[in-house]
């Protein structure tokens, strides 16, 4: 690393040459021992899911071969046998994930106006009890959570799944819609105020076209930590209401080592995040970062 | 959206005449409720599904109470806190909570700055090299424990064994001999995406006409990256630590999946433990007592956490 980036630089830096003059030279052989490095990198931090999208699609002897398999016919069973298996799980998750989403929407969007368009007293006091939510451990409220569940006879349902996840993306909704309201020019708003739009007018017909793509990155946000999540539907789950990373271990520890039908399934389970994300790489940035990156 | 920023300076200051304003109880009270309304929704329904259960774990804490048998509920004071005390297991899988944080984090950060310098300079592919290297933050975590734990590091059939062996090393039981390495690997995996992305959105946000004068004047790239880069990139930096840090500090998923904590409770972090004392030990006391311990020890370092957010974006005027 030292050597490739110095080297072409060293007579730049002590004759000040013209900086086309300099660009050039770099891009000549540091630029391309520089790209070199950063292809291997990337298709290293990329091979493990690469290897785990090969395995999917060997058969189960292949998979957990040693020496490793790299060349074989590619077998759709796996897929066939997760699909077949995994419809409860992922009807689930659908469910808790999108209404989940939906619901942070309604009770985010509103919240992020009041403390950016139309402020209350004490924002900053809000914001900060909000994120102060996301700090706290989740495992030092499970237990309760798991009691009162337990009370109301909602343990198991995937309904509370939908409550608690509505509570985990919340503040990040909140945070990032409010970054998104502050970008909203001050004249759009006055100019609204003037042609005597109300509050709900105002909302529907001149701010939330505006911040669109802000509410598609945070919902972007909210179904990927939704979907993942793994602790609450591990402790309040049981048969009926288990999500899809319940099912990825229910295959790992029922059936012990079936590696392949495994891979096939994290495959399956990982597609639509990986596929939003690789859409969506810019708002991601902005999301993970609470808004705070623009 | 240009537009939209430029005017983004003027506007923040209007909201911060709005908020002072606010603050100042200027407005009539009918004006204050109203500007409450679309708020209270959310806020009443975070304090009901986030407080309350947090008071509750606090009053477990102070009864001996088993959750197989939830009448059996006597008041012990503060005694599950003194058992917190003197639990040696409690300090080792404390101990690991920082060990595994920090490591994650500040590897993931290193390696992150790294990868963002290289994917900031053009080259052809550079799209789709970012996309490859942000693939292993999308995996679900679930999936990516699995993966690392049975396909990359089996003993037999891993193939992480199988390439140490390609270079002469014998294979290691990763997940039992070095259980923390382990864990690390596959975390670092996925936080590694995650602060490059936040760093390479800090060096594109490096004012051009700065590095510019600074490439007329001559100043080679290592100077550049010292004066000019290094500063801008600080608060970037400081973000992915403190936002790694929440997100890292709850791992549970990875040691629940690699390891379950062991061997014995050599790689069980905080969450992994207290989750153990809960719903295996069916212990509520001592696992609430633990929660109220692990807030506290959050609370102290979230306080001054937050007020490096608080400084450094947004809620004060930005630079």
């Amino acid at each position: 690393m030292t050597a490739t980036t110095t080297a072409p630089r060293t007579p730049a830096a002590s004759s000040p040459a013209p900086p086309p003059a300099r660009r050039a030279r770099r891009g000549s052989v540091g630029g391309g021992l520089l790209t070199t490095l950063t292809w291997i990198l990337a298709l290293g931090f990329f091979f493990p899911v690469a290897w785990m999208a090969m395995t999917a699609f060997k058969q189960e002897n292949q998979a957990s071969s040693d020496p490793p398999t790299w060349f074989f016919s590619p077998t759709l069973d796996q897929f066939r046998a997760v699909v077949g298996e995994s419809g409860a799980y992922v009807a689930n998750s659908a469910i808790a994930t999108g209404v989940s989403t939906v619901l942070v929407l309604l009770l985010g969007i509103p919240a992020a106006y009041a403390l950016s368009i139309r402020p209350v007293e004490k924002v900053s006091d809000v914001l900060f009890f909000f994120i102060s939510t996301k700090m706290l451990p989740v495992v030092a409220v499970i237990v309760p959570i798991y009691v009162i569940a337990g009370q109301l006879k909602v343990l198991d349902n995937v309904w509370t799944l939908v409550v608690l996840y509505t509570a985990m993306n919340l503040p990040i909704a909140v945070w990032m819609m409010r970054s998104f309201f502050q970008e909203v020019p001050a004249e759009v708003l006055e100019a609204a105020a003037v042609d005597g739009a109300g509050l709900m007018k105002t909302l529907r017909a001149v701010l939330i076209p505006m911040v669109a793509p802000g509410i598609a990155a945070t919902a972007l946000i909210c179904v990927i930590f939704a979907w993942n999540e793994f602790f609450f539907a591990l402790n309040l789950t049981a048969s009926r209401a288990a999500t899809v990373p319940i099912f990825i271990v229910s295959t790992m520890t029922s059936e012990g080592l079936f590696l392949a039908q495994l891979c096939a399934a994290a495959l399956l389970a990982s597609l639509p995040v990986i596929l939003a994300g690789w859409i969506a790489q810019k708002q991601l940035v902005r999301g993970l970062s609470m808004g705070a990156i623009k | 959206m240009t537009a939209v920023t430029a005017q983004a300076g003027n506007l923040r200051r209007a909201q911060a005449q709005r908020a002072a304003r606010a603050d100042r109880h200027e407005y009539p009270r009918a004006e204050r409720w109203r500007r409450r309304g679309p708020l209270l929704p959310a806020l009443i329904f975070t304090i009901v599904v986030t407080q309350i259960p947090f008071l509750v774990t606090i009053w477990y804490s102070l009864h001996s109470r088993n959750l197989l048998r939830p009448d059996s509920d006597i008041f012990v004071g503060l005694s599950n806190y003194l058992d917190i005390a003197r639990d040696s297991v409690f300090r080792q899988t404390a101990l690991n909570s920082v060990i595994i944080t920090l490591g994650c984090v500040l590897v993931a950060m290193v390696l992150g700055i790294v990868l963002a310098i290289l994917l900031d300079r053009p080259f052809r592919g550079r799209g789709v090299a970012r996309t490859l290297l942000i693939t292993p933050f999308l995996i679900m975590p679930v999936a990516s424990s699995v993966l690392w734990s049975m396909a990359m590091l089996n003993p037999t059939y891993g193939l992480f064994n199988w390439t140490l062996g390609l270079v002469g090393i014998d294979p290691v039981d990763w997940t039992s001999t070095y259980p923390i390495v382990a864990i690390l690997m596959a975390l670092v995996w996925q936080w590694t995406p995650f602060m490059m992305l936040l760093v390479l959105a800090g060096l594109q946000a490096q004012p051009k006409d700065v590095l510019e004068a600074a490439a007329m004047d001559g100043a080679g790239w290592w100077r550049t990256f010292g004066s000019i880069t290094l500063p801008q990139l600080r608060r970037y930096v400081e973000l992915g630590v403190l936002l790694g840090i929440i997100y890292v500090v709850n791992t549970f998923d990875q040691i629940y999946l690699m390891t379950a904590g062991g061997p014995g409770t050599a790689s069980a972090n905080l969450p992994f433990y207290i989750y153990q004392r809960a719903f295996l030990g069916f212990d509520v006391g001592q696992a609430a007592a633990m929660g109220v311990v692990v807030v506290i020890a959050t609370i102290i370092v979230a306080s001054a956490a937050l007020r490096l957010i608080f400084r450094s974006f947004d809620v004060k005027e930005r630079a």
